[in-house]
């Protein structure tokens, strides 16, 4: 199994920024748009580079999403930034009916994603954001898995000029391990380690936590594909039919609530058409809480070990459904 | 069974509790390394004139029919609130030290119900902008059971860019709810810069007014002159009234003050030193003594 390493730590949040600050000066008609959480998603770059495509619009998400679909209408492309549970719940309808319906192409660049965001605590921790937005018809969901796939995320979403974008990225500080050689299209997912006996499905930071969990499966004698689904929609079918076909059984692994989000997209698509045995590692239908990121992926049910487990649960019913004895 | 009575501090009293709740605040936060000083030591003084003058409460029943509805609608202001619902009585003054830690009822946005739910909290918030709405519709509610609670609703002044708050205040004229009474915390501070530059507010009085409400501005940092505002508001019929309170966001804490910088940020350890050497024990006493408070002081010779 080849082993992926970390080359050091950055957050998804850093990647998003820096990309802001290059399609700026790549594209005149890149805009920003900032609802007074400028600092802490890192669209302040931006603003001090290009402060007259910068625009301020205060606490008011729901002005931010229409004030982006006036600025596309017209030729812009926006970026609206902010909190992912401020970006995707808060403006629901005004980017279900002014963006999505309209076809906008606005840029929602959700930051502070997940549970992991810790002691803020459950307002504050967007864990439905990619239910309500991979919902939306026309919507495009990305949850890129490092720094650098976010900042290339970022760029990659200008090629989108028809309907909207959703990028989801966290707050934290969190492992490097892709580079420019490691292939990234928006629909096309990456499987980072080879396997045959389970496939590892993840997003996000989860993606991470797959990578290890894959390592410990190992050393048990387990061999784990692992598949970064970096684009939750459209998502990469034919790769997910190809894993159910060669290894039977599937674990999904996200930070985001467990109806609706990646695990529900991988098992609504293979009910249709291979149904297989999945297991789905995510928040189990419960409001967070204050708490240390690392605590709360543990308390949670999201963290490496909690992969493990279910990746020995998957297998045990795969082997059941095989009509071989469970050991 | 009314819990304000004795629970009424003379102004005196009061401006000590207020400095009591700024060293708590400090403090707390020194202990969760996460959470929001600007705001909440800002508030210190109306929170203390809430709590120790003017609402109904009974913290042994925090859920008592006859209390005055509290509803902060810029929850993460948190801190100020957890402070004085504690020094109320509404929970034991040692939790002060879990704010935002796991498994804690102070949670870092205020939360209700049986799991984290703190005595004192009716609802949720920290998403902003929603606290109007709600106290609306306590106060509609209450009426129309002829009941005579007060309802109070706290805003940041950046939060008045949701526009919720203006569809709230709108229902609220219309209805002539003169029992609720809304605060707007006005230190011109929020997250990115100060507020007239991110989103514009002013003629902010007069938003209101045309809004169809009473408006009664005032300094929040003077004790005496909020008492006599909150007074005033309550006592005028016909529509509902708010009270724009001047505070300043940091207040009490030199470096601090007036730097929306501090927004939502808590102190380091030697800032957290440095703040408590500004705001003076009280006799109320301390929730924790630190390692450091406990030293016996070097004798300069
Ligand atoms: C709906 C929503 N959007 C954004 C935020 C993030 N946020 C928290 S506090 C704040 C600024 C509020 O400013 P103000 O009300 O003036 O509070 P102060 O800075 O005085 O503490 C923002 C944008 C939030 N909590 N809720």
């Amino acid at each position: 199994m080849v082993s992926i390493q970390s080359k050091g730590e950055k957050a998804t949040r850093q990647g998003f920024s820096d990309a802001l600050v290059e399609l700026g000066e790549e594209n005149p008609n890149v805009v920003v748009l900032g609802a007074d959480v400028s600092g802490s998603v890192k669209v302040d770059a931006f603003a001090k580079a290009y402060p007259d495509r910068f625009i301020s619009v205060g606490v008011a998400e729901a002005d931010m999403m229409g004030v982006s679909a006036g600025l596309a209408l017209v030729g812009k492309i926006p970026f609206a930034s902010t909190y992912g549970e401020f970006a995707a719940g808060r403006p629901f309808d005004q980017i279900r009916q002014s963006i999505a319906y309209s076809e906008m192409p606005v840029k929602i660049c959700a930051s502070h994603c997940g549970i992991t965001v810790g002691p803020d605590g459950a307002t504050h921790q967007s864990l439905e954001d990619v239910a309500l937005m991979r919902v939306l018809p026309h919507m495009t969901v990305i949850s890129p898995c490092d720094y650098l796939e976010t900042k290339r995320a970022v760029k990659e979403s200008l090629s989108i000029t028809k309907g909207p974008v959703y990028i989801r990225f966290f707050r934290d500080n969190t492992p490097m391990f892709t580079d420019e050689a490691t292939p990234f299209q928006i629909g096309k997912a990456n499987t980072l380690i080879d396997g045959t006996d389970i496939t590892i499905i993840a997003a996000g930071l989860q993606v991470w936590e797959a990578i290890q969990a894959a390592e410990m499966l190992q050393a048990k004698k387990i061999s784990a594909r692992v598949i970064n689904m970096h684009t939750i929609k459209p998502l990469d079918r034919e790769v997910i039919l190809k894993a159910a076909k060669e290894t039977g059984a599937i674990v999904t692994a996200e930070d985001h609530q467990i109806h609706c989000g990646l695990g529900s997209a991988v098992s609504e698509y293979l009910a249709q058409t291979l149904p297989t045995v999945q297991e789905f590692v995510a928040v189990r239908d419960t409001f967070g809480e204050s708490g240390k990121g690392v605590e709360l992926m543990k308390k949670y049910g999201i963290a490496r070990d909690d992969i493990v487990k279910a990746a020995k649960r998957a297998l045990k019913r795969k082997k059941g459904r095989r009509g071989e004895k469970a050991s | 069974m009314r819990g304000t009575d004795h629970q009424k501090l003379s102004i005196a009293d009061l401006k000590e509790m207020a400095r009591q709740i700024r060293r708590d605040i400090i403090k707390m936060l020194m202990i969760s390394k996460s959470g929001h000083s600007g705001g909440p030591l800002g508030l210190a003084d109306i929170f203390a004139s809430l709590y120790f003058n003017i609402l109904k409460y009974d913290p042994q029943n925090p859920t008592w029919p006859g209390r005055d509805y509290f509803f902060l609608s810029a929850g993460h202001l948190a801190p100020v609130w957890y402070v004085t619902l504690a020094r109320a009585g509404f929970y034991p003054l040692s939790e002060m030290s879990t704010l935002r830690k796991i498994n804690t009822r102070l949670q870092g946005h205020p939360a209700p119900g049986y799991t984290h739910g703190l005595p004192g909290v009716e609802i949720a918030s920290g998403a902003l902008g929603q606290g109007m709405s709600i106290a609306v519709g306590a106060t509609i509610g209450l009426r129309m059971d002829q009941k005579p609670n007060h309802v109070y609703v706290l805003h940041g002044d950046g939060e008045l860019d949701e526009g919720q708050v203006w569809e709230g205040l709108m229902t609220a004229s219309h209805y002539n709810l003169d029992n609720l009474t809304a605060i707007v915390d006005r230190n011109f501070c929020q997250i990115d810069e100060r507020t007239e530059k991110v989103m514009k507010l002013e003629p902010l009085a007069d938003k209101w007014r045309s809004f169809g409400w009473n408006v009664i501005e005032c300094d929040g940092n003077r004790i005496e002159e909020f008492l006599g505002a909150m007074q005033e508001a309550r006592n005028f019929k016909g529509k509902p009234s708010v009270l724009i309170a001047r505070t300043f966001m940091g207040k009490g804490v030199s470096f601090m003050e007036d730097d929306y910088r501090w927004h939502g940020v808590p102190p380091s350890e030697e800032q957290g030193k440095q703040a408590l050497s500004e705001l003076e024990p009280t006799k109320f006493g301390d929730f924790v003594m630190f390692e450091w408070e406990k030293e016996v002081p070097e004798v300069v010779k």
